[in-house]
């Protein structure tokens, strides 16, 4: 066991945990921040994707141990006081989710795109999500909400 | 009944979003029970094996361990083994198929021993360590090769691989044949496909021992059905189970529309141990151990005159079921057993297929189950034609076209409601610019350079609504078709409805809301959708095939209807006016002629819930329900178009634009609707471009994780562009037809066709699916002449 401490949508958490822990599994069963979700074991899906020190990562390739002094956003923490983040409106205006469960990791790699790349085109955002997959969309209402967030955010 | 359409037919905003874009979603991983233990199955290695011994007792000892067991310990849990539950013929061959496999393992994946442990990484350990003994034997993957005299046997109390031959003939195909200018025969093979629902599957059982009461929690489509199936397999009264399907389930295209392995073990590790027990598949292992789609290898023939005018078909398919029959596999190629026809006429028409066993993991029902491979094999078979007889692939189809009219007859043998096929083809080639396109094509070609385009079409139609419960007696499958649905006022003027239907993506707690808050004239707000447990719910046929919509959500409008009906009784007695004196209009019964005179819906819920004046007859509360089982299928149609832009040189395919115009009658929530096509049209682009599951000879999965399997990202497709036309059914009294499948039934043909048109002009007539750079490369290199 090694002790760890990290700051979670502004929360600072201290916690032992075994070595071999995948931070997504600590997040999910540590912290009890089960929106994370886990899509496959091969880092491919994306679904797990989560902020770690403003930069999306899949939180299936991180260790909770190499997660140390970070500071993790997850999508619990992306609404603040209720409100909620233009990539979430965009979604839900957009019909960007069906079954929901791509969605978290969907989002937190659209945040962490948006705050590289403000005002993406179509075929931008398309390579941005590469890393995330969904069965439900087509993609077609993702990308659309994506620009409509990024839109939003930058008038 | 007079409503106002405020809700239906407008892109409400979902209802389901708030809590799946918080983080707030309900999704099993995240159930957590007191005192949990945690399965991990030992699953075989080897496509085909004798299990000569299990040793568990390593295993049984490890840290956090509680139980392990071999399928031999656990043989008396079975009251029967996993259900099938379409047996297609009189004499198909139903081999056993236990969750835990006891004598023979007969394909990688097929569970072998389970272990029991306080922790999941606990019983992932352990399962490591137990030994088990096999004595490999030769195995088959291929379905042509398992239907070889000395093919191995999957079955060995079987003589050979043939699960059964279904077959159906209408009209002189011989003679039509016979008559026939032209004969077009084409082979199609259908890749097999791993359907990818996002959330992996899990199923978490809770047993009471004093009781003898269960709970479980599974990520299914089918929680009534299972409800059935569980207490069949493991003899438990039916009464004592409780399902419940999370209210999000992550996704299914048909993989969560099964009784499972895990599900049945669960359950009996629950009822052995005394506690509850949670299994949660990896990615990977899901792989193995959820069904499969497609697979198959298809003949069709097509006679027509030198005009392209279609005379008769003649169709021959070996369908793979792979070791097992899952739950409804040998009935899915009989759901486009029916379509080889398409929409087109015809004197004549032949079908057989025969399920063959390999030793592979099970195949069942994937997003459309049937009619995709059916739909692929009719639209490239009718561009053969088209090129055979010198006649624009437009054109063919259009020359082909069922007439528009209301049942309207098929060679198939089923009479289609609501036929129009002409004006989505005209609508999809206006989108297109036709004209412009060919002019653009000619161009291209005359240039001379790498870069080629293509145009392909499919006009698909289909069949949904899973239906009417006689005919599918006739197919012998073994469920009704109907489903339920209850609407209650509540006191305070709010409305519940219970559904039948299990979503798990589609919008049904919206669209549903949207039905009853214009039946009932409240606001969409005040509409709580309950589904998917059955103890709240307890009647339901569940969601697949298309059926929701067509099946379930008429079931509560026609509720929406009997509540209204049981209303205006009372506001009639409460207004002491004859019910055919009010009007009703968007929850508000009013007196003919004197419309200050006026009982809304809430006021008259709150009358039937204090019940102080009621009138005579009639009972306390405002509630009514409806099991809805239609007169007949649903069919709906339209036209897919694909621009593809192809390097010659390389291979490469880039789709530059889809166009879909659909008609799937009126539509409650076209946001939902356009969802849905995206959903299924990027499913049908993936089959043809990208998805294919393998076996090496030896049985072992080579597309094995999402690493080697390509589920294409959203840098593989375009936007789509979506269109309709709107036929209503005569079927049901809302006209609907369902959608959740066209987009994948239209869809791959469509490509193909487009990049088979790209190279016509160097001779190329057929690219397999997946249409990768290197399959068409090895097209456009054989036409030529070439190394292929």
């Amino acid at each position: 066991m090694k002790r760890i401490s990290m700051t979670v949508n502004g929360v600072r958490h201290e916690a032992d945990v075994e070595p071999r822990t995948l931070l997504v599994h600590f997040i999910r069963e540590q912290l009890e921040l089960t929106g994370t979700n886990v899509g496959c074991d091969t880092s491919s899906c994306g679904a797990c994707t989560i902020l770690m020190n403003g930069q999306s990562v899949k939180s299936c390739t991180v260790l909770a141990v190499q997660a140390d002094g970070a500071d993790v956003a997850t999508v619990e923490g992306l609404a603040s006081n209720g409100d909620w983040h233009p990539v979430q409106k965009a979604f839900h205006e957009n019909h960007g989710l069906q079954c929901g469960f791509c969605t978290p990791g969907m989002m937190m790699a659209a945040v962490g795109y948006l705050d590289e790349n403000p005002a993406p085109t179509e075929d931008e955002v398309r390579l941005a999500l590469e890393g995330n997959l969904c069965r439900c969309t087509g993609y077609h209402n993702i990308v659309k909400a994506v620009l409509a967030a990024a839109d939003d955010m930058g008038s | 009944m007079a409503t106002a359409e405020k809700y239906v037919g407008g892109g409400v905003p979902r209802k389901e979003d708030p809590k799946l874009l918080t983080g707030q979603g309900t999704f099993l991983e995240g159930l957590t029970l007191p005192g949990m233990l945690h399965a991990a199955l030992v699953r075989s290695p080897h496509g085909s094996a004798r299990i000569n011994s299990v040793d568990v007792s390593a295993a049984a000892a490890a840290e956090g361990v509680v139980a392990a067991y071999s399928g031999a310990d656990l043989a008396d849990e079975w009251a029967a083994g996993l259900p099938m539950a379409w047996p297609v013929t009189d004499d198909i061959r139903i081999p056993d198929h236990w969750p835990v496999a006891q004598d023979v393992a007969r394909y990688v994946g097929d569970a072998v021993a389970v272990v029991v442990a306080t922790s999941r990484n606990a019983a992932l350990d352990a399962a490591e360590l137990v030994e088990v003994e096999y004595e490999v034997l030769e195995a088959v993957v291929d379905v042509e090769a398992a239907l070889a005299d000395d093919a191995p046997r999957v079955h060995e109390s079987f003589d050979d691989n043939k699960s059964y031959t279904w077959a159906l003939t209408n009209g002189d195909v011989d003679a039509a044949f016979a008559k026939a200018d032209v004969v077009v025969s084409e082979r199609y093979t259908q890749p097999r496909l791993i359907p990818n629902a996002m959330e992996p599957r899990a199923v978490v059982a809770q047993s009471v021992p004093s009781t003898g009461d269960f709970t479980v929690w599974s990520t299914t489509q089918i929680p009534h059905v299972a409800k059935v199936l569980f207490a069949l397999t493991l003899g438990i009264p039916e009464g004592q189970i409780r399902v419940i399907a999370p209210s999000d389930v992550g996704g299914g295209f048909g993989s969560k529309l099964n009784v499972y392995a895990e599900e049945a073990l669960c359950i009996a590790l629950a009822r052995r141990l005394g506690k509850p027990v949670k299994w949660v598949a990896g990615r990977s292992e899901g792989y193995l151990a959820t069904i499969h789609g497609r697979d198959q290898v298809q003949k069709i023939e097509i006679a027509a005159t030198s005009d392209g005018d279609i005379l008769g078909y003649r169709v021959n398919i070996a369908a793979a079921m792979g070791a097992y029959l899952q739950l409804v596999a040998p009935g899915v190629p009989l759901l486009g057993a029916f379509l080889y026809c398409g929409c087109y006429g015809g004197e004549a028409y032949h079908f057989e297929c025969t399920g063959v066993f390999t030793n592979t993991t099970p195949t069942d029902a994937y997003r459309g189950a049937g009619r995709p491979e059916a739909t692929y094999a009719i639209e490239r078979a009718i561009d053969a034609l088209a090129r055979e007889v010198g006649v624009d692939a437009a054109e063919i189809r259009r020359r082909n076209f069922l007439p528009a009219g209301d049942m309207v007859q098929s060679p198939g043998g089923l009479a289609f409601d609501s036929a129009d096929y002409e004006p989505a083809l005209d609508r999809a080639l206006e989108l297109l610019d036709y004209d412009g396109f060919r002019s653009d094509q000619a161009e291209r070609r005359e240039g001379g350079g790498g870069k080629q385009i293509g145009v392909g079409f499919s006009s698909y139609v289909e069949i949904c609504g899973l239906a009417p419960s006689q005919v599918l007696a006739s197919l012998k499958y073994a469920a009704g078709g109907w489903d339920a649905a209850t609407v209650r006022m509540l006191p305070t003027g709010k409305a519940e409805v219970v559904t039948g239907s299990s979503p798990h993506g589609q919008g049904h707690v919206t669209s549903w809301s949207q039905i009853a808050a214009d039946a009932l004239g409240i606001p969409y707000e005040d509409v709580t959708v309950l589904h998917g447990d059955t103890h709240v719910a307890p009647h339901g046929m569940n969601t697949y095939g298309s059926r929701s919509l067509a099946v379930a959500g008429v079931a509560v409008h026609n509720a929406c209807d009997r509540v209204v009906d049981k209303a205006r009784g009372l506001a009639a007695h409460l207004l002491e006016v004859a019910p055919e004196d009010l009007e009703y209009e968007a929850g508000t019964f009013s007196v003919k002629g004197v419309p200050d005179r006026t009982k809304s819906m809430p006021e008259l819920a709150f009358a039937a819930w204090t019940a102080h004046s009621l009138p005579e007859d009639s009972e306390p509360g405002l509630e009514a329900s409806c099991v809805y089982d239609p007169p007949n299928f649903t069919f709906p149609f339209g036209t897919h178009v694909a621009v593809v832009e192809v390097d010659t040189e390389t291979g490469a395919v880039d789709l530059v634009r889809y166009i879909a115009v659909d008609d799937c009658g009126p539509v409650i929530n076209p946001v939902i609707v356009d969802g849905q096509v995206h959903g299924g049209v990027a499913q049908g682009i993936a089959a043809a471009l990208y998805e294919e599951a393998t076996y090496a000879e030896d049985g072992t999965l080579e597309t094995s994780s999402m690493v080697n399997y390509l589920v294409p990202s959203a840098a593989e497709f375009p936007s789509f562009e979506t269109d309709r036309t709107v036929t209503p059914s005569t079927s049901n009294p809302m006209g609907v037809k369902g959608i959740g499948e066209a987009g994948t039934i239209g869809s791959a043909p469509a490509v193909i066709n487009a990049i088979v048109d790209a190279l016509s002009h160097l001779g190329v007539t057929d690219v397999p699916m997946p249409a990768s750079p290197e399959r068409v490369w090895r097209a456009i290199q054989a036409a030529q002449g070439g190394e292929a």
